[in-house]
């Protein structure tokens, strides 16, 4: 049952071949199996999970049911998910129930999809290994010694060992997608603006967006599809007519143009890495593609300027938490500051500290225009690079990550080389374009590679067609770690 | 451009972050690392560019000024570490 897509379980569970409660249990079962190896899955609540799935069970048999109805689904501990802990993988908010839900969250409830439970994150979504959570970090189902990628890296996880058909993620640099490509999974950031950030706690405003992950890019449509949707309650989210992601699949490639830029394939990639890529492109040839080299001249300067927004964003949003409202409070402290400044020290770990530190030195007086404004002036120079190569292609295509999964610890020790594992991502969420990586081989140690696909802004219909008629030609996004086979 | 213990202190105290004489070292050496990589930024010429806030260049939109929350003070003191008679518990502010 575990390797059935979403569309396959739909269909189960449309002619009772199962019930919702049954897939639930299922799932529910494979995490208590497979999770103490993986820590993947933070907070489980099997008596919501079955309520939900016997609600959905219910729906289905009073004939109201859509895609999703009894579809189980792990939600990134990110999302606030009303009477769930939801700790952002934070010590700061390790009690923290959620008194309302995350417009996706809502949006995927309302399509009767079943909470199975929360995913194991970075800090804050603050990493790009899952090693800053504050619960431990995620294991790579791949092999164990192996870091999944980050922050989604649970959700990820989650999905490449098959405990669960669906997740959710969010992408402030490549948060869905380096783990997707680490994990060996799909995941989908759409264009910035589409889903709602409401209820996902903020890291960087101007960057952050939820997107889907799962095993196929015709289930990242179907849960698209849900995700999405105007919502006046983020000043950000974008007033458009709905869309049916799943209306381009299918659809030929004869003369798709794949733009290949030079700056995605230098001596910085892993070499094996380099040739799966290749591999994948001359498989899209043989689909009827042809390819145009472009350059993104400015990709250098993503991981700067992002270094600067992100933080400056992130130590303007975390200054909420002051052990007044909610999350943790020290335990000793003097007068009302000292409790604020024991509060922040002991909730936060240390990537978040630094990150709080970079934002406030950069935004503090006689600075912003130096570093924030100067940032921001980049991101357009990056977003019009982007602009300029898609009127001579109709896709990008590269590597999502220049190396597949690496050891556990082996980066930690400096920020900067961690930094740089999302020079390929990052520049997709300060331009904020729709980005997508899928399956695309093994380098020789028998590790997944991903290949990113990105698109110009709100065509992540015929992205996922494109990662759709791949997958119906390639089998790679079939394959699973043999350890969770059964 | 280095920064120096100093900015270090000053800031950890703007964003209400205690640290020690030892964290704040080992603080000041990766920031130093990390804003050298970011002063990579300062080499472009960006004289004639717009900054770019928002990747749609929407502007913030505007709602009537209308009560649309409902009224859930219980259930949100409920969340805080400290609370009396509907109010959030601090150390005394003013002798």
């Amino acid at each position: 049952m575990f390797q059935l897509t979403i569309a396959e379980l739909s269909q189960r569970l449309a002619s009772r071949q199962c019930s919702s409660v049954e897939l639930a249990r299922h799932f529910l079962e494979r995490i208590a199996r497979f999770n103490a190896g993986l820590n993947a899955v933070i907070t489980l609540d099997a008596q919501r999970t079955l309520a939900a799935a016997a609600a959905a069970d219910a729906r289905i048999a009073a004939g109201k049911a859509v895609t999703l109805t009894g579809i189980p689904v792990l939600h990134k501990d990110i999302f606030c998910a009303r009477g769930w802990r939801t700790t952002c993988g934070s010590r700061m908010l390790e009690n923290f129930v959620a008194p309302y839900d995350a417009h996706v969250v809502a949006r995927l409830d309302a399509a009767g999809a079943v909470n199975l439970g929360k995913t194991n994150m970075d800090e804050f979504a603050m990493g790009s290994s899952n090693e800053s959570s504050y619960f431990g970090p995620v294991r790579n189902p791949w092999r164990a010694s192996l870091v999944p990628g980050g922050s989604s890296g649970g959700s990820a996880a989650s999905i490449a060992a098959r405990l669960a058909p669906a997740a959710t993620g969010t992408d402030t640099g490549g948060s869905i997608r380096q783990p997707a490509a680490l994990c060996g999974v799909c995941g989908l950031k759409p264009t910035y603006g589409i889903a709602s950030r409401y209820g996902m706690i903020a890291f960087a405003s101007s960057l952050d967006q939820a997107g889907p992950i799962a095993k196929s890019a015709h289930d990242l449509a179907l849960l698209l599809n849900a995700m999405v949707g105007f919502d006046a309650r983020d000043s950000t989210s974008l007033e458009r007519e709905p869309e049916d992601y799943t209306r381009a699949l299918g659809q030929p490639l004869q003369g798709l143009r794949i733009g290949l830029p030079k700056e995605f394939f230098s001596a910085g990639v892993q070499p094996d890495v380099a040739r799966a890529i290749e591999a994948a492109i001359a498989e899209y040839r043989r689909l009827g593609a042809n390819t145009v080299e472009v350059s993104l001249p400015n990709m250098g300067l993503s991981i700067p300027v992002y270094y600067v927004l992100a933080p400056a964003e992130a130590s303007s949003n975390l200054a909420r938490y002051d052990g007044v409202r909610y999350g943790h409070r020290a335990a000793e402290f003097g007068d009302l500051t000292d409790m604020y400044e024991r509060t922040r020290a002991e909730g936060f770990g240390a990537e978040v500290r630094r990150r709080i530190m970079i934002g406030t030195y950069v935004l503090s007086h006689g600075y912003y225009d130096a570093y924030y404004i100067k940032a921001q002036k980049i991101r357009r120079l990056i977003a019009a690079d982007f602009a300029a190569a898609f009127r001579r292609c109709d896709v990008i295509m590269g590597p999502t990550s220049p190396t597949t999964a690496f050891e556990l610890g082996s980066r930690t020790s400096d920020p900067v080389q961690m930094y740089l594992s999302d020079i390929y991502t990052i520049a997709v969420n300060l331009a904020g374009l729709p980005g997508l990586s899928i399956p695309a081989g093994f380098d020789a140690a028998g590790l997944p590679v991903g290949l990113q696909l990105i698109g110009d802004y709100f065509s992540e219909a015929r992205l996922l067609n494109y990662a759709h008629r791949f997958q119906g030609a390639t089998d790679w996004h079939g394959r699973m770690p043999q350890a969770f086979v059964e | 451009m280095a920064l120096t213990l100093d900015d270090v202190r000053r800031v950890a105290q703007l964003a209400r972050l205690r640290q020690n004489d030892a964290q704040a070292q080992a603080m000041l050496e990766e920031l130093n690392r990390i804003f050298a990589l970011i002063g990579e930024m300062q080499a472009v010429d960006t004289s004639a560019v717009a900054a770019m806030s928002h990747p749609r260049d929407v502007a913030q939109r505007l709602r009537p000024d209308r009560v649309t929350e409902t009224d859930r003070r219980d259930a949100l003191l409920a969340l805080a570490p400290l609370s009396e008679a509907g109010l959030y518990l601090v150390p005394k502010v003013i002798e």
